[in-house]
């Protein structure tokens, strides 16, 4: 039996099967590339862009390029992370993402990565879009000031759940996420707490209600270790998310 | 009782000095002074020229983000609007009584604000003006200054904030802006290892209170005519109490005596307050004035915090503030003090109180526990009133049924000493300023004033000593007529008109 096909990530070996994408096969193997709008569980998406590496010079996607034996993948180094930080300010700004006050704040992997790329200012003028919260679900809040479009959700919602709840409507700019229902409210659609949809927004979108800074300072995910220590911190989110007690998570984030 | 020179009856004719802003207080506010031909005062008017909105833009979020979102409005006494929030929240979510761990939990962290705060205010911000005189050399003026002349007195200044801020740190998870405390209940209580930390240390705390005490006491005996008369105005008095009549900063009933001291009102359940308490708005202020609604405007504004408090109750519950409490009430045998500058003595007879409420809590296995929240029956409407370091601080909520604000009142405590700081800068005015030339030192002593109120004016400004500050005359014809600058090192000069 031969070896596994392998490429370099920024000089390191990684091993990958057959059709898995670069990011996919950093995250089996413990490497952490920034990532916003990809999650193990899903087919990628490729919007974020925050992921974005050179594959032999040339820049690429990482959760949507394939692996490729002995390809020369470079990702931790200034240049593409200050595309990145530049990729993280413009998300900042378009929404309305006021940390201080958000429950979801160190839960949130745009905060994480925003840290961890050294981000410390939003740079560009604000857009302050008006979005108003759609409350209406007797579980779960829809703060859509928050979203980066990055459409877990709608995945999920459709792949997962079955229910094709969520969409992004319109285009370009005006991209934005709706709620497949007959009056746009999510009330009037069949989500409950329980759905894949409403554990996998990565920032503050959707939310269990009335469970907002359960979780003391020190204890949230990113309280622990930056995001780049843990290659797959969709899952420590998602724990978070689902209200797992956190009192004795692991240094790496995970439940014991 | 009022001096009378808030409305001039011809301003356009008078000349128009402003002290822009106010330094050495918290937040952003200005004093503006019409004098007329001769120099004498005829108008003078404290105006709080920022506008927050926090009331406004509340409405239309989750419930359960209040608490850590309208505690921004300061970053000297955030635990108080985080506590007044957090109980207004308990009421929404139907908390008949915290549990145990949960209310000592938040008192330690009020108590341990407390302390800070009166820490902070006294020695950083006042200090200066008491150790050195209203009109002493500007550029030692500061803390700095008294850092170098009382090296001693400073470093327990510094270290007894620290406490409070450690106190609040265990308890909240950070210094500043925390989020310990959540509708029903906390989200964590204290472990073995941080009380041990914060008992090491509470004794000198203790001790350190008691030196202040003393060292305002010192004060006062020094120069009894200046501290019993300046800016000395009459007023009532409104502040919460115990059931028992004790003082209580996290919670109680309300009391007011008017300005003799009989009892206006007493145990009044502070969700009735909009009953007793109302509000006037005048023109030329961002801020309300509040007024007791049974003697009308005129009458019936009042002043809040640490020499309300201290007069208000029948005792403190705990034995050394108690007894400077006692030993206050006797140095004017037994009449009301009225007096600014024995906010200074009051003040630190509460940090007394609260170091011995903070070792008592330290001592207290309840702080350790596990049980953290107690729920019970949704209701629509929450009103959370708590004793913030600077007076009553009221928070009124209404939630709808879909968990979203609907409506907003807060009212902070400065905004309850509107009225009594103006007439405090007043009597001042007319005593030191009307009839001589502008100088910084005796400018300063409009400002020495309103510190004793340690108002918070409530914005991002927290500069420390000298701020910027420009006074500019303005004749009746609208020509520039004088100007005085003094700059960011406390120096002064006088620039070309």
């Amino acid at each position: 039996m031969s070896a596994p096909a392998t490429f370099t990530l920024d000089g390191r070996a990684i091993a990958f099967a057959e059709g898995q994408t670069i990011l996919q096969a950093a995250v089996a193997a413990g490497a952490y590339i920034p990532h916003l709008c990809f999650h193990p569980d899903f087919k990628p998406h490729g919007s974020c862009k925050v992921c974005t590496v050179t594959v032999g010079g040339r820049h690429a996607a990482s959760c949507t390029t394939r692996a490729t034996a002995g390809a020369v993948v470079e990702s931790d180094t200034p240049a593409i992370n200050a595309e990145r930080r530049a990729l993280v300010q413009m998300l900042f700004v378009e929404g309305n993402h006021f940390c201080p006050s958000c429950e979801k704040s160190g839960d949130c992997k745009l905060q994480a990565t925003a840290y961890d790329l050294g981000m410390v200012s939003p740079h560009f003028d604000h857009f302050y879009p008006d979005r108003p919260v759609d409350a209406s679900h007797p579980e779960l809040l829809l703060d859509f000031n928050r979203c980066i479009l990055c459409s877990l959700c709608v995945r999920a919602s459709r792949d997962v759940d079955g229910k094709n709840a969520f969409a992004l409507a319109w285009r370009g700019i005006r991209t934005r996420l709706i709620v497949n229902s007959r009056t746009g409210k999510l009330a009037d659609t069949n989500v409950t707490a329980a759905d894949k949809a409403a554990h996998v927004c990565p920032v503050g979108v959707i939310l269990p209600k009335r469970r907002g800074f359960a979780t003391p300072l020190g204890r949230r995910v990113f309280d622990l270790k930056p995001i780049s220590a843990m290659a797959d911190a969709s899952a420590a989110v998602a724990l978070a998310e689902a209200g797992e007690p956190r009192r004795d998570r692991q240094s790496d984030g995970r439940l014991p | 009782m009022s001096y009378g020179l808030e409305n001039a009856e011809h301003p356009e004719t008078l000349r128009r000095v402003a002290i822009d802003p106010v330094s050495r207080v918290e937040g952003h506010g200005k004093v503006t002074i019409l004098l007329d031909e001769d120099d004498k005062v005829r108008q003078v008017r404290l105006h709080v020229v920022e506008f927050r909105g926090f009331e406004r833009f509340i409405q239309g979020r989750p419930y359960w983000e209040v608490p850590v979102m309208v505690q921004r409005l300061c970053g000297i006494c955030p635990v108080s609007h985080h506590l007044a929030a957090s109980k207004a929240m308990d009421a929404i979510v139907g908390t008949r009584r915290l549990t145990p761990t949960a209310e000592k939990v938040r008192r330690l962290m009020h108590y341990g604000q407390m302390l800070q705060s009166h820490a902070l205010h006294f020695f950083h911000l006042c200090s200066p003006d008491l150790l050195f005189g209203f009109s002493s050399d500007v550029a030692r003026r500061n803390i700095v200054g008294v850092a170098a002349a009382h090296p001693e007195t400073a470093r327990r200044g510094v270290l007894l904030r620290r406490f409070g801020q450690e106190v609040i740190r265990v308890t909240a998870g950070k210094r500043i802006h925390g989020t310990g405390s959540i509708p029903g209940g906390v989200n964590k209580s204290v472990t073995r290892e941080e009380r041990d930390v914060l008992l090491a240390d509470i004794y000198d705390i203790l001790a350190w209170s008691r030196d202040a005490v003393a060292l305002v006491k010192q004060l006062h005996g020094q120069d009894p005519a200046l501290y019993n008369s300046f800016g000395v105005f009459r007023s009532s008095m409104l502040s919460l109490v115990s059931p028992g009549g004790d003082m209580d900063f996290y919670d109680g009933r309300l009391r007011a005596r008017d300005e003799a001291g009989a009892i206006l009102f007493d145990q009044v359940d502070y969700r009735d307050y909009h009953a007793h308490i109302r509000e006037e708005v005048k023109p030329w202020s961002y801020m309300k004035f509040p007024f007791l609604a049974a003697l009308g405007t005129d009458k019936g504004w009042y002043k809040v915090g640490p020499l309300a408090r201290v007069q208000n109750c029948d005792q403190i519950p705990t034995p050394l503030a108690d007894a400077e409490r006692r030993e206050f009430v006797d140095y004017s045998g037994g009449a009301p003090i009225h007096a600014p500058l024995a906010y200074h003595w009051a003040r630190m007879i509460e940090m007394l109180h609260a170091a011995e409420t903070i070792k008592d809590l330290l001592h207290d296995d309840d702080i350790l526990g596990d049980d953290l929240v107690s729920t019970g029956e949704r209701a629509r409407e929450g009103i959370g009133v708590i004793e913030a370091p600077r007076g009553t601080l009221i928070h009124h909520y209404r939630v709808d049924d879909n968990d979203l604000v609907t409506m907003c009142n807060l009212i902070v405590s400065t905004t309850h000493n509107n009225q009594a700081m103006n007439e405090a800068i007043r009597h001042v005015a007319k005593r030191y300023l009307s009839g001589h030339k502008l100088t910084e030192g005796l400018l300063n002593h409009i400002e020495v004033a309103i510190r004793a109120f340690d108002p918070c004016l409530s914005c991002a400004t927290h500069a420390l000593g000298q701020m910027a500050l420009e006074v500019t005359l303005v004749g009746a014809d609208g020509g520039e007529l004088d100007r005085l600058a003094r700059h960011g090192d406390g120096t002064t000069s006088r620039p070309a008109p």
